[in-house]
């Protein structure tokens, strides 16, 4: 199984924890990752906030980059899922956008190219029953997971399993011997780039996912986007100010929870990066 | 312009002499004479003369053979305008008609019946559509001029080879039978019945009532549905000339008006009907459970079961998937216990054979599934109800005997949050049509959650409140000043439980803020849906439906109970969601078009039928196939198709299913449709 990878800026950076325990998991699991070559920005908030055609040519450069690779590109960011499915919508379905692009670059080699989360790589390609066998423990850890916005919705542009509901990080993680609680906060909004110019809203809004998490007894938060993972674990301490509740709750990577399962080291998970510390809880449940 | 104004202007043509020199003395012409063509345009006001110029039309037609008589006039329909017609056939010897006008479905019968008074036969009268398929589509006068030009030219081709048809007569089964028998199809069956009529009233359920008969109070008036209703369904039950035909289907429908040969599939309830007390010995003794679909899985039923309490017929039935001696081939504890010795497990489906001469098609609504709404947690959260839901609660005879209790501790909650709009009017889940009574009953729901549960609150979330009817608005007023409901313009964005309460999250868009209310139990207005099946029904009864799956009727505003199929009709809520005032509004309209049509001593046959040449014939038998009415059968001893004139509709299927050219339908010949075909190219 070969797959372009396209890790975006944030997992090369606030996020390399991400990056580590994809590269990790990938292996382990025999999905062969190659880096797209040259890769650049997704465009993110602010090129589909200013100006359409900019974000549909920066994913558009990249699917370019990564169909020297292989026809299937996977990315980890949810933001970076997201303008990469967007755009490709939009440029199917939009004549003039495709002939604007069509002057500085051959968009038609990119119809038919796939933009995969890894969590849909991991679940439908390896395939759950590949990972029940792999795993070489059962962490006793009861997870939520946390899918945020970008993944599921819009439904039409994403088209993940069920945009009210998902499933899909539940059955990996269940796979791998977890616990997961069925819980409503599933796609909750963290407040994602508000963090930066309303941090009150971000304080609000991420109280709320952690004490529901804390309340359905999760020992934990599985993510799978660099800015829910930043909103989630940065803000504990603030929250416990601001609000005066305890939350103190560990985020992982759904990779670094399946790391872990599939007995991989910590520090190759990039495990202990984030500011909330788990080792109390990895001790407790045997996995330190 | 008067009609003798009319005729002083038209043109008498070249041609009014017939050009083979003989004189034709009587109106309907043998084929030897030349027809004598009279063609009256209509300017319908403004319809079609403001684009089609009609004195160039006029003057057009006026050159053309066979054509001895051209006129344009306002109103051709109006009483002047058919006298005119009925005057110029006798002055100008006219043995052939065409009027151009509007579409024959409007005014053919007009134009057919001035005709006759004129002394022609009806059918060498013929329109020409130059408003619905010309003046109206075409904004171009000059091009519109030409088309209607064109468009006349081929209905004179058409004229000028119809042969003069006679009707013929046909019995009537005076005998009707509804499908369904909630109050639309109770009510429709009463009426018939009370005008003198047998009628067969069928459901597929074990027992009638529908879902009235699941109903706690009803708008605006709060008297409890079952209160009004059971003498409905005791007088439907009793009455001498309805025949109840419970836990059957309709398995096929041939025939036509005044005589339908329905069979029907009465299923096999493992009960003799006509030995069962409805003492209820075999449900007590029996070991197994499922949900009530009749409490809408808020209780239990037993395998062998009655729905409810004062249902009609009191008969048990066996539901076969979930009954252990079916499944296992043990138990047969119910017929241990039968001491009227009843219960008769080898029981098959029996078919019947019914004549009657109308359907009325009463086949109500379902609750679009609430399991389809993950933002009010498809359906698993046991304290977020339906509309129907509540309203088995608030029934008296429900399964909290009329209290409000929430499903999942029987507690008694004290916020209420209603949901209005759930799947209606919401493209998302394909409904884009507002279901009608929701407004209504939530408002309903709200006064009698408050006049149950004092100290308790009620929200209601809308979009718009629709009350229009007599004493609707009024209720709603109520709902909110006499019992303080909350209602918050807005939608609900989700549904979650903490705990034990459920946390409702959604706008209210008149003050601009986000809500968050935490309620105990949240009731869900889901859209009306068509009942189950319906496509497969409509098939049968050779009748259309929407595309939100209603049952189509024939004319929106004039004909809202008749189906393009004669002699079927529809009453309630199959046809548009409707509440119970409108329904049985429908449904008295339903029976007094079958009452109307049973008036008669016999149906006139339309004689636009097909027609075989047995020479040419060769008897391979694809028009048998290809009738959709039963209408083609084979002579055997002549060994050629033949064709049962009564039962023929006129399609035309039969004619295109032809291999070499042997039938052909009346009036609608080959040689005529090529001749107006050849009349524009």
């Amino acid at each position: 199984m070969k797959y372009a990878y396209y890790p975006g800026c944030s997992l090369h950076a606030t996020a390399v924890d991400y990056d580590e325990s994809t590269q990790a998991v990938a292996k382990a699991l025999g999905v062969e990752l190659i880096e797209v070559p040259d890769w650049s920005c997704c465009g993110s908030t602010p090129a589909h906030c200013t100006d359409e055609l900019l974000a549909a040519a920066l994913p558009a450069q990249n699917l370019l980059a990564a169909k020297a690779v292989a026809d299937q590109v996977v990315v980890c960011c949810s933001a970076c899922f997201s303008r990469f499915k967007f755009a490709q919508k939009h440029i199917e379905e939009k004549d003039d956008l495709r002939a604007q692009l069509s002057e500085t670059m051959p968009i038609d080699e990119i119809e038919g190219m796939q933009v995969r989360h890894l969590i849909d790589v991991l679940v439908r390609d390896v395939g759950l029953e590949k990972i029940e066998q792999a795993k070489q423990c059962d962490p006793q850890l009861k997870v939520v997971c946390y899918y945020g916005c970008l993944l599921t919705r819009p439904p039409k542009v994403t088209e993940w399993d069920d945009p009210e509901d998902p499933q899909m990080m539940d059955d990996l993680l269940r796979a791998a011997g977890m616990e997961t609680i069925d819980w409503p906060f599933k796609t909750e909004c963290c407040g994602a780039t508000f963090a930066l110019t309303r941090t009150d809203i971000v304080l609000r809004l991420t109280a709320e996912i952690l004490q529901m998490a804390r309340e359905v007894g999760a020992d934990c938060i599985s993510v799978a986007c660099p800015l829910c993972h930043a909103n989630l674990d940065m803000r504990q301490d603030d929250i416990r100010k601001k609000f005066g509740v305890e939350c103190d709750i560990p985020i992982f990577y759904f990779t670094q929870l399946l790391g872990l399962a599939l007995g991989l080291e910590k520090r190759d998970l990039g495990i202990g990066r984030a500011l909330v510390n788990c080792d109390e809880l990895l001790t407790a449940k045997g996995l330190a | 312009m008067t009609a003798e104004q009319a005729l002083v202007n038209s043109t008498e043509t070249a041609s009014a002499q017939p050009a083979n020199g003989l004189t034709d003395t009587d109106a309907a012409s043998s084929a030897r004479q030349a027809p004598r063509v009279g063609v009256f345009i209509c300017h319908c006001g403004i319809n079609i003369a403001k684009t089609v110029d009609v004195e160039r039309v006029t003057a057009e037609i006026a050159k053309e053979p066979n054509v001895v008589f051209a006129t344009n006039y306002t109103y051709v329909c109006s009483t002047p305008g058919q006298e005119m017609i009925v005057e110029t056939i006798k002055s100008h010897r006219l043995d052939r008609l065409v009027v151009a006008s509007c579409s024959p479905k409007m005014h053919e019968t007009t134009f057919r019946r001035a005709a006759a008074k004129g002394g022609l036969n009806p059918f060498l009268c013929e329109m020409a559509n130059i408003r619905e398929q010309c003046s109206w589509v075409h904004e171009d006068r000059e091009q519109a001029t030409q088309k209607a030009i064109e468009i006349i030219h081929t209905i004179l081709e058409k004229v000028k080879g119809d042969e003069a048809l006679e009707v013929s007569q046909v019995s009537i089964t005076r005998r009707a039978l509804v499908i369904g028998a909630g109050i639309a199809g109770i009510q429709t069956a009463l009426d018939i019945a009370n005008g003198g009529h047998e009628v067969l009233l069928l459901d597929r359920y074990p027992c009638i009532g529908g879902n009235m008969a699941r109903l706690g109070e009803t708008f605006p008036t709060l008297d409890c549905a079952s209160c009004i209703f059971t003498p409905k369904v005791v007088e439907a039950a009793q009455a001498e000339n309805i025949t109840l035909l419970t836990y059957s289907e309709i398995e096929e429908v041939t025939g036509s008006v005044g005589n339908f040969e329905v069979t029907i599939r009465r299923k096999a309830r493992s009960v003799d009907e006509s030995k069962c007390t409805g003492c209820g010995l075999c449900i007590e003794k029996c070991p197994t459970k499922v949900l009530s679909e009749f409490d809408r899985g808020m209780t239990t039923r037993k395998a062998i079961y009655i729905p409810f309490a004062q249902a009609v017929p009191n008969v048990a039935t066996i539901d076969k998937e979930s009954c252990r001696y079916y499944k296992t081939g043990k138990c047969k504890v119910c017929q241990k216990f039968c001491q009227a010795d009843a219960i008769v497990f080898d029981q098959e489906d029996e078919m019947i054979t019914e004549k009657v001469g109308a359907i009325i098609a009463a086949t109500g609504y379902e609750l679009l599934s609430k399991d389809v709404y993950g933002e009010y947690g498809y359906g698993q959260y046991p304290d977020v109800i339906d509309g129907l839901q509540l309203e088995r609660m608030l029934s008296a005879a429900g399964p909290t005997t009329g209290e409000i209790r929430r499903p999942s501790d029987g507690e008694v909650p004290k916020e209420v949050v209603f949901i209005q709009c759930v799947g209606s009017r919401d493209d998302s889940k394909g409904i884009s049509y507002c279901s009608k009574i929701c407004c209504m009953y939530t408002a309903k729901h709200a006064r009698l959650f408050k006049h149950r549960v004092h100290d308790g609150q009620a929200y209601v979330f809308y979009m718009d409140i629709r009350a229009g009817g007599k004493r609707y608005e009024e209720f709603v007023k109520q709902a909110i000043t006499e019992d303080d409901a909350v209602y918050l313009r807005g939608r609900v964005s989700k549904v979650y439980p903490r705990g034990k309460k459920l946390i409702v999250r959604g706008a209210d868009t008149l003050s601009g803020t986000q809500i968050e209310i935490a309620a105990d139990m949240v009731v869900l207005a889901c859209a009306i849906v068509p009942s189950p099946g319906v496509e497969d029904l409509a098939r049968k009864l050779r009748i259309g439906y929407d595309e939100n799956k209603f049952f189509a009727e024939a004319h929106v505003k004039l004909r809202p109970v008749e189906t393009n199929t004669a002699g079927v009709f529809l009453a309630g809520a199959c046809q548009a969601p409707k509440d119970i005032p409108d329904t049985v509004a429908q449904a008295g309209c339903a029976a007094a078009k079958v009452l109307s049509l049973f008036a008669h001593d016999h149906l006139t046959s339309e004689p636009v039928v097909a027609w075989v040449d047995e020479e040419v014939c060769s008897g391979c038998g694809l028009c048998i196939k290809a009738c959709s009415y039963d209408a083609r059968k084979m002579d055997q001893r002549k060994r050629v198709a033949i064709v049962e004139e009564v039962l023929c509709q006129g399609c035309g299927a039969c004619i295109s299913a032809c291999p070499n050219s042997s039938c052909e339908l009346k009036n609608f010949r080959s040689d005529q449709i090529v001749a107006m075909v050849d009349a524009v190219t």
